[in-house]
């Protein structure tokens, strides 16, 4: 579980994200939705620890993040998995090389036992056969599976995506989707998405916060946010006419 | 940002780059990577400018001293002179500034705009040891190298272009090249080319490390970078040149 709690960033002295506070459980997927410069990946960052906060306490399963001793801290991003928006592979590095980069780094593992994560994890994403491929050979949706089999290849505890099907087709984006949302629940993680994109609301979003202007301005599940009031999640939501009619048919207001 | 907040935040990148690899062996393979990337490659380059400046040097030297009262060996003694203490050590590394220099910041740069460097930081990879000390052990492993084999291919150079041109006698030529042999030349061309390596290495690596946007980014941190290469090599030159030659 991940507590943020008055979290405060200024960039300077503009203020960024202002006092907030939230809990990401276990097991579930979390998203943090809202319009282009809210603060989703300023926030996002300052939980990877990226960005260190002006204020506020982010604890990772009771661990205050800020008091940890530095490497205690790099421990701790050992126990991490994170889904770059643009992937983030290395480009000198093939697919295995890519995947294996973390387990080398920081476990004893022999060759074959590498390998045989690495393939596990592939197989996990549906991408097996493509073992020596480089990124640049990849297509995007591709290129996000190898991301988030790089992500979950040491077994973390808390898997951060931000905006993981910016990019990608529908179809796509909707496997996308799926597979991090299976992965939570098949490894209890704790999962948190940066994300504008709506389908992935309904489809995963088993919490949602809203950020508007650096504040969180709402919080619920994929179900309430067809419900609420909330004008910063309706101007948000509904600011797409396909929701609006989706909404519509939803709570019987068809005209 | 002033040149004083450039140079405590390039000392303190230094701070982080010069810490104990987290993995051995994933050292070494970046280091032998390094090696093959910006020195083995750059091999050519040394090779082809060095062999030619050497042959002008040579017809530069018997085109200008025509006087007969002036013995023909002092265009080897001349050339030998030029190439190990200048040409070869700064001369060399101002190229490889160009050619290394570039390379190093826009490696290092695209990494950072394609959030390659924070996937390494979110792993818990310290960033700057793991990319950086590599090229700065291959750029002082392998600089001294590739300037000894600039200065043989220099004065190799001079002799074929002395002798075909026939304005210096091969015989003339090598009494030159043994004339006041003084050790110490070759001791302070190595000592400028590590010194050297270790500039060529790290500035261009923080100006790749710290670029913010995008890839026209990118692309002025690497003219940048060549820049404050060349200018810093110059001045070391000056200072290093004061100290151990006067």
């Amino acid at each position: 579980m991940i507590e943020v709690k008055n979290l405060h960033k200024e960039f300077n002295g503009i203020n960024v994200l202002n006092d907030i506070s939230a809990t990401f459980e276990k097991g579930q997927t979390s998203l943090i939705i809202g319009q282009s410069g809210s603060g989703k990946t300023v926030l996002l960052k300052c939980l990877l620890g990226l960005f260190e906060p002006e204020r506020g306490i982010i604890s990772f399963d009771g661990r205050n993040h800020s008091e940890l001793a530095i490497n205690t801290k790099r421990k701790l991003r050992e126990e991490i998995g994170m889904v770059f928006q643009g992937s983030a592979l290395f480009d000198s590095l093939n697919v295995e090389e890519n995947i294996m980069f973390p387990i080398k780094m920081f476990r004893n593992k022999t060759p074959k036992e590498m390998l045989l994560r690495v393939n596990e994890v592939l197989e996990r994403v549906n991408l097996v056969n493509s073992n020596k491929k480089y990124p640049s050979e990849l297509s995007g949706g591709m290129k996000k599976r190898v991301a988030i089999a790089r992500a979950i290849v040491m077994n973390p505890k808390y898997l951060f995506c931000d905006e993981p099907n910016s990019g990608l087709d529908p179809q796509t984006s909707t496997l996308i989707d799926n597979l991090i949302h299976e992965i939570t629940v098949e490894n209890n993680i704790t999962t948190i998405i940066n994300s504008h994109d709506m389908n992935s609301v309904m489809e995963i979003g088993d919490k949602i916060i809203l950020l508007k202007d650096g504040c969180k301005a709402w919080e619920g599940n994929k179900n309430e946010v067809f419900y609420t009031d909330n004008e910063a999640v309706t101007s948000f939501v509904y600011s797409s006419n396909l929701f609006k009619k989706v909404r519509d048919v939803y709570t019987g207001n068809i005209k | 940002m002033n040149y004083l907040e450039h140079t405590g935040k390039y000392f303190t990148m230094l701070k982080q780059v010069f810490k104990k690899p987290q993995k051995r062996t994933i050292f070494n393979e970046m280091l032998f990577r390094e090696i093959e990337d910006i020195g083995i490659n750059s091999i050519g380059i040394t090779a082809f400018i060095s062999f030619f400046v050497g042959g002008v040097v040579v017809i530069q030297m018997a085109l200008n001293l025509e006087n007969p009262f002036i013995p023909r060996y002092l265009i080897g003694y001349a050339t030998r002179m030029s190439l190990v203490l200048e040409f070869s050590p700064t001369l060399m590394s101002i190229i490889l500034a160009g050619k290394v220099g570039s390379y190093i910041t826009s490696s290092i740069g695209t990494m950072r705009v394609t959030e390659q460097i924070d996937a390494l930081e979110v792993m818990g990879v310290n960033s700057l040891n793991y990319l950086v000390l590599p090229k700065i052990i291959a750029s002082i492993i392998f600089y001294p190298l590739l300037v000894t084999l600039g200065i043989f291919l220099g004065i190799y150079g001079g002799m074929v272009a002395g002798v075909l041109t026939d304005l210096i006698s091969m015989q003339d030529y090598i009494i030159g090249l043994r004339t006041d042999l003084d050790p110490f030349h070759f001791t302070y061309s190595m000592i400028k080319t590590v010194v050297f390596a270790f500039v060529i290495a790290t500035i261009p690596a923080y100006h790749g490390y710290y670029v913010t946007g995008g890839s026209l980014e990118v692309g002025r941190a690497s003219t940048k970078a060549v820049v404050w290469t060349s200018v810093v090599i110059i001045v070391l030159n000056y200072f290093l040149t004061q100290m151990l030659l006067s």
